[in-house]
């Protein structure tokens, strides 16, 4: 209740000030006045206070940088807590009265109780995903590069922008209460599906955490969709001069995409939320139906829990795709910069994520093949599912392509982005074994799923997180991160990643289901307990290998190394700010004016090996293509 | 066979020691003169190589060594076909898996930054574009026609004379149902379940009179067999892995599978080689604190032994006679 009061008094708070901005507002959206025109073209000169220049920021880095830090401490929080789910499963004699403090009545006789257990798995989950892969990974890049790299002085609305990364945080609080209320946290899996997250009865979890687990959610929902909105309009109006759709670097379409995929998916989430926030509360029937339990049948009738399903997998699965495409956006720019070479097949990798975001709209029954609905959909949910293998492939392949006959610069974020074509390659094959429903019968459910959607989404899009945060650090903190301890962070994690996830495709080939406390309880599942624990420490060794980078980055922030304009020789309007940490408004003089696409790299004839955007065509006369050449015969006419 | 993986073993941790060596030597020259960007560059890329034989030679040795322990022989006859299609499909992603990791990795070692040679500019090629997106999709296309096949077959309607078996999910224990000697299911509600009628069975139906509820599944060997699942409060799902079986028990829709066994209890046994051995139905949807030990044991028999099984089975109602005067209460629910 308290949170509703709360949300509503900021609600009014935001609409009071989004009025007295409303010509500034208006002004961004409408393209053509003069007035428009001037107030975008104007560097913002106003006295920066602490409060307006850390704290309610309006400027789109500094919104980048709440964003990232904000997903690093959630990052940390998450993978504690994977920690902790893998200690119960490889080494459950563990004593772990010392967690008393922290975990209070979940602790009994040193080990975890089995619903606390549940609660880590989900708030693991619903952490990973949103919170750090959703929030801190589009939030920071798409912030970060999408003005500087369509040559734009802020975001269409810093103002929403701002509001966005604030509803965020207000969300960030509802979920660190859910993970503290009295009654546990929701013990429903990160899908929450009905009965198991309305009844307080079947879980405990299913109460207050459950409550407040909506309510982050929610506000979540609404960040995303203010600063989607945001990202489309400013994609789309705010380009500079000469940056044509097709001189759009890589990383911007893949912003722009994952913008327009949240945005056509997450009011559907907040449908089925609403729905469930109704049953829970005020005893509707949407998704319940003849329920008999602790000693009473119940008076919902009529509804389904497979609605809910559908409705939930139709933002779930989109938002797989929401965490993956930043990643391949990101190394789309690094791969390309740090081979020296163009990347291979521009057309192709942008058609390949245009048909992802389409498909990725049909595929969402895939997750329900053994949930009892008609089996017909089986058919056509195999059908899209399998074939959105297609684009994928035909980003690997350009990936590959694009490495070969390159001069490859093994920066950490280039060390990552390896990383990730190869975790691509390997956790997106498998999804062609679980697309199909007849295989998915077996496979449903177990730990097969739990290594294919780690690799193809956890591990692909932290290793994207972390190429961009290597690449881009010092376009955040005008220093650069120490080379030498990327190298050791990342073949750590690298090599570690591999030996946590790989495993898990055989116990889930042996019928290991996921979210299980322990495998104890069946006979079939009496193996692997070497496994188990093999796989639980080098769980603990790639996490500590995580502290390498904590290390890094924050000592790295203030001791780095000064960072030159171009540390990577980069073509990106980003690296032609005047200062290496540009202010607000991102220039100080005009914005630069676009000539060519930004992967010329390597060009023949070219002194250096990149030409950046900003380089007019007449100064190339060189290197230019016959095309080109007709391009400055036709303006000279 | 193990020898020779053995040998293959060594040779390849041999090579991966070498390239580490090789790694840390340039590392070591490194130090003596100032770090340039080509050394930290051979560096990586040697330990790219490394890698390369360490992943593929770490998957593929340990894929033979756990080869049985894995994916263990489905006991019926729709599992056959599924593992069938699981081991095409597993081996045409092997191919790929295999080739392009070492497509990607030797790219990288062999294209490391040098002196003397730079990038090739290269942005596009439309036919090798066109032939990979060609080759890929026709691959998942063969993939797909087998697999909704299968499926097709799998989920078909159940054969008349399929044996039925009613399991009812409820927070953390299967209830089980047969329909007795009349072959019908007797009409339930779950406003009238309650202690002891798990079911919430309506005895005002004739059919539920001769329904019995069995502590275990019995099924016979080779004749189809049809699993009615419910639920009577959250999701659960029934996963009977060695029959390559799941489906989910959703409260309010029955849903069903059903399927053939191939091998009895004891043929089992002796296969593998385990006196105790016991096909299991464990729960594959999160349902709560005891979802992790919501077991149910299914007894595979020969036909003649499950007939005699089924006969001496008495009925629920025989044992829980006060639920029939109980009329006036089950009237209700009609
Ligand atoms: C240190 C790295 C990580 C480890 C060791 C780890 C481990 C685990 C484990 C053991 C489970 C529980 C499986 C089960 O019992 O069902 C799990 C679930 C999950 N993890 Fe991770 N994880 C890691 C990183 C990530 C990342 C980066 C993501 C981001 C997408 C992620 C997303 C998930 C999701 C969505 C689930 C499913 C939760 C659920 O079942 O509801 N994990 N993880
Ligand atoms: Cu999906
Ligand atoms: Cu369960």
């Amino acid at each position: 209740m308290l949170g509703v009061i709360i949300i509503l008094i900021i609600l009014l708070f935001i609409f009071n000030r989004a009025y007295i901005h409303r010509t500034r507002i208006l002004a961004y959206f409408i393209e053509d006045t003069k007035e428009a025109k001037a107030i975008r073209s104007t560097k913002e000169v106003h006295g920066e206070s602490f409060v307006t220049k850390y704290i309610f920021s309006t400027d789109h880095k500094m919104i980048a940088k709440q964003y990232l830090l904000t997903g690093i401490f959630w990052a940390v929080i998450g993978g504690l807590l994977s920690l902790l789910i893998r200690v119960q499963l490889g080494m459950p004699e563990m004593d772990l009265d010392w967690l008393e403090p922290v975990l209070g009545r979940w602790i009994t006789d040193g080990r975890i109780d089995p619903e606390y257990y549940l609660s880590a798995v989900t708030m693991h989950g619903a952490i990973m995903m949103f919170m750090v892969l959703t929030a801190g990974l589009s939030g920071t890049f798409s912030n970060l590069l999408i003005p500087l790299q369509i040559g734009a002085r802020d975001m269409a609305s810093g103002f929403l922008n701002m509001l966005s990364y604030w509803f965020f945080f207000i969300s960030s609080c509802f979920f660190l209460a859910t993970l503290v209320v009295e009654t546990g946290p929701p013990m429903g899996g990160w899908v929450v599906y009905p009965p198991l997250s309305v009844l307080p009865q079947a879980a405990p979890g299913s109460g207050m955490g459950m409550t407040l687990y909506i309510l982050g959610f929610v506000t979540f929902i609404i960040s995303i969709l203010l600063a989607g909105l945001n990202y489309i309009t400013t994609v789309i109006n705010l380009r500079t001069v000469g940056m044509s759709f097709s001189r759009l670097p890589l990383t911007v379409w893949a912003l722009f995409f994952t913008a327009i995929l949240a945005l056509f998916s997450f009011p559907v989430l907040l449908t089925s939320f609403l729905l469930l926030f109704f049953d829970r509360s005020f005893g509707t029937s949407f998704y319940l139906s003849d329920i008999y339990i602790a000693g009473e049948a119940l008076a919902y009738s009529g509804g389904s829990p497979l609605i809910y399903q559908h409705l939930f997998w139709f933002l779930g699965h989109p938002e797989v795709y929401i965490i993956f495409l930043p990643a391949l956006g990101i190394t789309s720019e690094i791969i390309s910069t740090c081979s020296r070479k163009p990347i291979f097949g521009y057309w192709f990798m942008v058609l390949a994520m245009l048909a992802i975001v389409f498909l990725s709209y049909v595929v969402w029954a895939h997750h329900m093949f053994t949930s009892g609905m008609d089996p017909f959909l089986g058919t056509v949910f195999t059908i899209t599912t399998v074939i959105i293998a297609v684009p994928s492939a035909i980003k690997t392949f350009n990936y590959i392509a694009t490495l070969w006959g390159g001069s490859i610069h093994f920066t950490p974020a280039m060390l990552f982005s390896i990383g990730l074509i190869s975790f691509l390659m390997s956790g997106g094959l498998t999804g062609i074994i679980i697309g199909n429903s007849p295989l998915d019968i077996q496979l449903h459910d177990t730990y097969y799923i739990v290594a294919h959607f780690h690799l193809v989404m956890g591990a692909l899009a932290f290793f994207g997180m972390f190429a961009g945060i290597y690449h881009w650090f010092p376009k955040m903190f005008g220093r650069m991160m120490n080379k030498k301890l990327g190298y050791i962070h990342f073949w750590i994690t690298f090599i570690g990643t591999y030996l946590v996830f790989m495993p898990m495709h055989f116990i889930g080939m042996a019928g290991f289901p996921r979210r299980y406390y322990t495998f104890t309880a069946f006979q079939y599942m009496d193996r692997f307990n070497n496994l188990n624990l093999f796989i639980t420490i080098a769980s603990i060794i790639t996490f500590a290998a995580q502290l390498i980078f904590l290390y890094n980055f924050f000592y790295s922030m203030y001791k780095g190394k000064k960072a030159p304009r171009n540390p990577w020789k980069s073509n990106t309007l980003e690296w032609t700010t005047e200062k290496v940490v540009p202010g607000h408004g991102n220039w100080e003089g005009s914005i630069p004016t676009v000539y060519r696409w930004p992967y010329d790299y390597s060009k023949p004839g070219a002194p250096d090996d990149f030409i950046p955007q900003n380089i007019p065509l007449m100064q190339t006369k060189d290197s230019n293509t016959e095309e080109e050449n007709n391009i400055l015969e036709r303006q000279r006419l | 066979m193990t020898e020779i993986l053995f040998y293959i073993t060594g040779v390849l941790l041999l090579i991966i020691f070498y390239l580490v060596y090789k790694a840390l030597r340039l590392l070591y020259i490194s130090k003596k003169r100032p770090l340039t960007s080509v050394k930290s560059n051979d560096v990586n890329a040697y330990l790219m190589l490394a890698f390369l034989l360490l992943f593929l030679g770490g998957f593929w040795g340990y894929s033979f060594y756990v080869s049985d322990e894995g994916l263990a022989e489905a006991a019926s006859e729709h599992g056959d076909r599924v593992d069938k299609l699981f081991w095409i499909a597993t081996t045409v992603i092997l191919i790929p898996f295999t080739l392009l990791h070492i497509l990607l990795f030797w790219a990288a070692f062999r294209f490391r930054h040098k002196k003397d040679r730079s990038a090739k500019y290269y942005p596009y090629n439309f036919k090798l574009e066109i032939s990979w997106t060609v080759i890929t999709a026709g691959t998942l296309i063969a993939l797909i026609a087998m697999g909704i096949i299968l499926w097709s077959d799998v989920k078909s309607p159940p054969p008349k004379e399929a044996e039925v078996v009613e399991i009812l999910g409820a927070q953390y224990v299967w209830f089980i149902r047969y329909p007795g000697t009349d072959g019908k299911l007797g009409k339930t509600d779950y406003r009238l379940i309650d202690d002891k009628n798990s079911f919430g069975m309506n005895l005002n139906d004739p059919a539920a009179t001769d329904d019995f509820t069995p502590p275990r599944i019995h099924i016979p060997k080779g004749q189809p067999v049809l699993f009615l699942i419910r639920s009577r409060d959250v999701i659960h799902s029934v996963f009977a892995p060695h029959f390559r079986l799941k489906m989910d028990a959703v409260p309010g829709m029955t849903t069903q599978f059903w399927f053939i066994p191939k091998y009895t209890t004891e043929e089992m046994r002796s296969k593998t080689g385990n006196p105790d051995f016991n096909y299991e139905i464990a729960c594959a949807e999160i349902c709560g604190r005891g979802h992790f030990a919501m077991k149910m044991i299914i007894v595979v028999e020969e036909p003649e032994d499950y007939r005699e099984w089924y006969q001496q089975q008495r009925s629920w109602v025989s044992q829980h006679p006060a639920y029939l005067s109980n009329h006036g209460n089950q009237n209700k629910y009609k």
